[in-house]
C-alpha cells in the first residue's frame, strides 16, 4: 500500500458511508471529557496567578502606600472570590498533574518498573516540602 | 529527515511550566490570595517582602516562575481552543495570540524584576 | 431477574436510508449472555438483516468493538446483566468517530493505513543469519514493551479519543502504542525511522493526554502512557539534534 490515503469516490457500487459530525459541545456529553476540559482550563487560572504576582511586584517597587493599596485590592470580596476559584483550579491542576506523572514517565530501576504509587507519593511529598519552604520564607514580619 | 517541528520545544516548556505551577503556585496563591488578605495568617510586612524580592536569587526564581507558568498556559490554552471550540481555521491567530501573550508577559516580568529597587 | 431486556440498535442501510435510525428489540435476559449474544439472537431469530462484525467471542480478536450506552466496549465482553436494572433500553451503536458502512460495521482503512505507516515490525540494520541462532532477550527487556504488545487492534481507543474525533488526521493511540512496542524492543533498530512519522503534528503532538484511550482499553495497553513517554523521547532527540548536530543520523 502506498503512503497516499485511500481516495473515496462514491460510484454506483460504493456504499454511502454515514459520517456524523462531532458537535462543538462534545466535551459536555461525557463526564470524563468535561473533567479533561476543566483540567485544561486550569491553565487560564495559572496565568491569572502570574498577573497577580506581577501586580504585587509592581506594587512593591512603588513604595509602601502603593503596596498597601494592593493589599486592600486583594481584600475586595470579588477578588477574594476570584482567587478562591483560582486556588481550586490550581490545586486541581497539581493533583491531576501528579496523578498522571507515573504514566508519563516510565521509570525503570534495575530492570523493573518503579511502582506508580511510589512516583505519585514522592511527588506529593515534594509538594508538601516545597510548600513549607516557600511558606517559611513568606510568613514572617 | 522530515522538517524539524518546534512542537518538542513548546511541549518541553509546557511540561516544565506544569511542574513549576503544580509545586509552587498553590502555596503562593493560598498565602497571597487567601490567608494574608483574610487575616488567617499575619501578612508579611512591606519591609520584609522588599528585602526578599531585592535578592537576585528571589528575582530569578520569580522570573522563572512567571516565564514557565505563562508558557504552560499558552500551550495548553492553544490546544483547548483547537479542540474545545473546533476553530482550527484560526490556527495561526491562536498560535500567535497564545505564545505572543506568553512572550509579552515574560518580557513584562523581566522588566519589572530587572528594574526592581 | 427479568425475562427480557430491550436493545436499541442503530440501523443504517446505505441503499435505503439517508440517515441512520434506531430499532428496538427485546431479547432474552440470560445471566451469562453478553451483548454479542443478544445481537446474534436478533440476527438468528428476529431480523436477519442486522449486520455486525465478530469472530472469537472471547476478547482477543478485536472485531466486535461497538458503543454500548455511549461507551466503547467489546460486545463479547459486556454482560447484559450489567444493564438489567436500568429503565432505558441498552443502546448499541457502531464505533464512534469512524464512517459507518452499514448498521454496526465501520470503515477502518484509515487506521490500517496509519498502522502501516509506523512500521510495526522489527527493523534491523543487518539481519543475523539463521545459523547464528535466535535474538536473545532477558525477561526485563521483554518487560519494557510487553504491555504495548497486548494490543488487539480493537479500536476502542480511537472511539474514545476526542482528538481523533475532531481531527481525523491524528495518527491515534493504538498506532503510537504499537510503534512504541517496537521502539522499546531490544531487538529493534528502527526507532529513528518511525520518528519521522510520529514526530509530525498529526503524530504524537496532536495528543493532549485526555487519557480516555487508556481507560477503555480492554487489554490494559495504556496507549496514553506510551504517547507521553514517546513525547519525552522525541523531545530529547530534538534537543540532541539541536545541541549536537554533528551526531545527527
Amino acid at each position: 500500500m502506498s503512503d497516499a490515503r485511500p481516495t473515496t469516490r462514491y460510484t454506483e457500487y460504493h456504499p454511502r458511508w454515514y459520517r456524523p459530525r462531532v458537535s462543538t459541545w462534545w466535551w459536555l456529553a461525557r463526564w470524563p471529557y468535561l473533567k479533561f476540559i476543566l483540567r485544561e482550563i486550569s491553565s487560564v487560572f495559572v496565568a491569572w496567578f502570574v498577573v497577580v504576582l506581577l501586580l504585587q511586584i509592581r506594587a512593591l517597587s512603588r513604595g509602601p502606600e502603593a503596596y498597601a493599596a494592593f493589599e486592600r485590592w486583594l481584600q475586595n470580596p470579588l477578588i477574594v472570590l476570584l482567587n478562591l476559584i483560582t486556588l481550586f483550579f490550581v490545586v486541581f491542576h497539581a493533583i491531576t498533574w501528579f496523578n498522571l506523572a507515573p504514566s508519563a514517565m516510565a521509570i525503570r530501576f534495575r530492570g523493573k518498573r518503579v511502582p506508580d504509587l511510589l512516583i505519585v507519593g514522592t511527588n506529593y511529598a515534594a509538594w508538601a516540602a516545597i510548600s513549607l519552604v516557600v511558606a517559611w520564607f513568606l510568613v514572617r514580619s | 529527515m522530515a522538517k524539524q517541528s518546534n512542537e518538542p520545544v513548546l511541549w518541553a516548556l509546557f511540561s516544565a511550566g506544569g511542574v513549576m505551577a503544580a509545586f509552587v503556585i498553590p502555596v503562593h496563591l493560598f498565602l497571597l490570595g487567601m490567608a494574608f488578605p483574610l487575616g488567617w495568617i499575619p501578612a508579611p510586612s512591606y519591609e520584609h517582602l522588599l528585602a526578599l524580592v531585592r535578592l537576585p536569587i528571589t528575582r530569578l526564581y520569580l522570573f522563572v516562575l512567571c516565564f514557565l507558568a505563562l508558557f504552560h498556559w499558552a500551550h495548553r490554552f492553544r490546544y483547548t481552543l483547537y479542540d474545545g471550540l473546533q476553530i482550527k481555521h484560526l490556527n495561526e491567530l491562536i498560535f500567535v495570540c497564545c505564545y505572543g501573550g506568553a512572550i509579552f508577559g515574560t518580557v513584562l516580568a523581566g522588566y519589572l524584576l530587572w528594574n526592581f529597587r | 431477574m427479568a425475562e427480557t431486556i430491550s436493545l436499541e440498535v442503530l440501523r443504517y442501510s446505505p441503499e435505503r436510508d439517508a440517515e441512520p435510525s434506531f430499532q428496538t428489540y427485546d431479547v432474552p435476559l440470560r445471566k451469562d449472555w453478553v451483548v454479542l449474544d443478544a445481537l446474534n439472537y436478533i440476527k438468528d431469530n428476529v431480523d436477519g438483516s442486522l449486520t455486525f462484525r465478530w469472530s472469537c467471542r472471547m476478547g482477543i480478536c478485536g472485531s466486535c468493538g461497538m458503543m454500548v450506552n455511549g461507551e466503547p466496549k467489546l460486545t463479547c465482553a459486556t454482560f447484559l446483566s450489567n444493564y438489567a436494572n436500568e429503565k432505558k433500553p441498552v443502546r448499541v451503536q457502531p464505533l464512534r468517530y469512524f464512517p459507518v458502512i452499514r448498521d454496526l460495521v465501520v470503515e477502518v482503512t484509515d487506521f490500517m493505513t496509519k498502522l502501516q505507516s509506523v512500521k510495526p515490525w522489527l527493523i534491523r540494520g543487518e539481519e543475523k543469519p539463521v545459523s547464528d541462532g535466535e535474538y536473545l532477550q532477558t525477561p526485563d527487556q521483554l518487560d519494557c514493551y510487553k504491555q504495548f504488545s497486548m494490543c488487539i487492534n480493537c479500536l476502542l481507543c480511537y472511539a474514545a479519543c476526542p482528538v481523533y474525533g475532531l481531527d481525523p488526521v491524528f495518527i491515534g493511540p493504538a498506532a503510537i502504542a504499537l510503534a512504541q512496542r517496537y521502539n522499546m524492543d531490544s531487538r529493534d533498530e528502527g526507532a529513528h525511522e518511525r520518528m519521522d512519522v510520529l514526530a509530525q503534528h498529526e503524530g504524537i503532538w496532536g495528543c493532549t493526554f485526555v487519557g480516555e484511550c487508556t481507560k477503555v482499553c480492554p487489554k490494559h495497553v495504556d496507549p496514553a502512557g506510551a504517547i507521553q513517554q514517546y513525547k519525552l523521547t522525541a523531545t530529547i532527540e530534538r534537543f540532541k539534534t539541536f545541541l549536537m548536530p554533528w551526531a545527527a543520523r
